[in-house]
């Protein structure tokens, strides 16, 4: 059988995005499906595979099979995942051992949603909240941003974290976005601008929280000995790790510390590497303690010290360590389920040299962590460059 | 639909009669919530109801500033207490100051109509010192 760094990402693509009013989730979805089909220089008929996010705004039923039947392609194999965050990197690690073991050969991930053009922001709240607890949770009327904000209030309970330390991640997210002309949002903003910007859920302001978008991306898979044909230098996958704590924010054993760690040790022991020996880190910050305890529980600094390490600009352009580059979830695009795509659409660009005046030089290993319901499910992807 | 899922209705039951229900394990002792089939800690299944006996403290704490849908007034607020039972559950904070709030404060169960439930639910209040 295969290895996992015996698989390659060949193509990658991202439709328009940010606010795209006239096309829907499924019409975004079959764009970046066959748009990474062809920029891995493939024809729809070779490709075997098809894992789908199902969609938020219009969910369907059998979500790959659509998806196919709308591109005009019969893969083998369909597989539809429901859920968010994390998914994202578990699909890939399925397509990936799907290639290993021998079920398919070339392998698309394409997932796209329309939250912002297609979805009321009313209803936007009430489906993205429904990941609580409907009996034990949902009756008291906890919003997404009031989840994180629990934590956020524990983390500054235990570590003496400070509103204006949550509020650099914005700072940096937006330092890196206006660096990239596909982002959605890309002024610049101070930690006074976020502690100004409107309460949502204390402590959290609007700032402290990802922004809702349309957009798509897909990626396309492949082994290494048929990558070599294929117009790209591949992008290898190194390491993968998970991490699964509970669902429910009521039932985390921890507040403060999160099951990134598992799968954050499972995919650098895989990789045979070490935390310093990354060079480019796609973090999951769809609110700003997301961020600051993904931070600390991957080892990129200690526990309880994620805040002082936000606030020395560490994460920001010309820092000790480049975390997203493209600007996140907090600036860039997050059309829902799909959010972490973006963070490995954007590490293939850097690795393929496109990143404009956000490249980085001698890139070699990338960290990429999405996680799902309220820090609950962590998903870990180291990739490298073809040894 | 006539399906009726027996735990969550047992403690259905207790909420319309004023009480909280967690479950003890009868095998390690244990309390949990929410109320399963099996006990979640060591998987025993010989669960009785207990009646909790109503003190906490809070384990953490938001002020929701923007409330989830026009069924909730912000701002309310939404915490997470542990109870003295050694369970942890979602809840309302009512009759506080958010300003003098914090986590570890102790807190006594009481019970309120909440937006979107059908009928009372459990809420914390500052304990009286
Ligand atoms: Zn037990």
């Amino acid at each position: 059988m295969l290895s996992l760094s015996d698989i390659a990402i060949v193509g990658s693509y991202e439709t328009r995005l940010g606010v795209v009013p006239d096309r829907g989730p499924m019409a975004l979805g079959v764009e970046a499906t066959l748009g990474a089909i062809a920029d891995a220089g493939l024809e729809p008929a070779e490709v075997d595979g098809l894992i789908t996010c199902n969609s938020l705004v219009a969910p369907v039923m059998y979500h790959a099979e659509a998806t196919a039947e709308y591109a005009g392609m019969a893969p083998g194999h369909c597989l539809s995942v429901g859920t968010g965050g994390g998914t994202t990197f578990t699909a890939l690690r399925y397509a990936a051992a799907a290639i290993q073991t021998g079920l398919a050969h070339t392998v698309v991930v394409s997932m796209a949603d329309s939250m912002r053009s297609f979805m009321t922001r009313e209803r936007a709240m009430v489906v993205q909240s429904s990941s609580g607890h409907p009996l034990y949770e949902q009756p008291y009327g906890p919003t997404v941003p009031a989840y994180y904000a629990l934590i956020a209030q524990a983390h500054m309970d235990a570590f003496g974290t400070t509103e204006s330390q949550f509020a650099e991640a914005m700072v940096s997210s937006r330092a890196w976005a206006s660096l990239n002309p596909s982002a959605q949002y890309r002024e610049q903003v101070s930690v006074e601008d976020v502690l100004a910007s409107k309460p949502i859920a204390d402590p959290l302001k609007l700032l402290d929280c990802s922004i809702v978008s349309d957009g798509g991306a897909a990626v396309v898979l492949t082994r290494l000995d048929r990558a070599r044909d294929l117009p790209h230098t591949p992008v290898m996958l190194r390491g993968y790790g998970e991490g699964h704590h509970y669902e429910h924010i009521s039932q985390a054993s921890s507040l403060i510390a999160s099951a990134a760690a598992d799968s954050g040790r499972a995919a650098l022991e895989q990789a045979g590497l070490h935390v310093r020996d990354i060079g480019l880190a796609q973090l999951y910050d769809c609110f700003s303690p997301a961020l600051l305890i993904q931070l600390e529980d991957l080892g990129f600094c200690a526990k309880g010290e994620g805040g002082d390490y936000l606030a020395s600009g560490a994460t920001r352009p010309g820092g000790q360590l480049a975390v997203n580059t493209h600007g996140g979830m907090l600036s860039h695009c997050h059309p829902g389920n799909p959010g972490a795509m973006f963070g490995l659409t954007e590490a293939i660009r850097q690795y393929r040299g496109g990143a404009g005046e956000r490249q980085l030089h001698d890139l070699e290993h990338t960290l990429l962590h999405a996680q799902g319901g309220i820090m609950s499910s962590h998903a870990t992807l180291i990739l490298g460059r073809p040894q | 639909m006539s399906g009726v899922d027996v735990v969550n209705q047992a403690y259905a039951d207790g909420l319309a009669a004023g009480q909280l229900l967690l479950q003890r394990c009868g095998d390690c002792g244990r309390h949990q919530f929410y109320p399963r089939i099996a006990c979640s800690h060591c998987t025993g299944s010989k669960l009785t109801w207990v009646r909790a006996a109503g003190g906490g403290q809070i384990a953490s704490f938001t002020v929701v500033r923007r409330g989830v849908s026009a069924d909730f007034t912000a701002p309310y607020v939404v915490a997470l207490v542990d109870l003295d039972e050694g369970v942890r559950m979602m809840t309302h904070i009512i009759d506080a100051d958010p300003e003098q709030l914090e986590i570890g404060m102790p807190v006594a169960l009481d019970f309120q109509q909440v937006a979107i439930a059908p009928g009372r639910q459990p809420v914390f209040r500052p304990a009286a010192p």
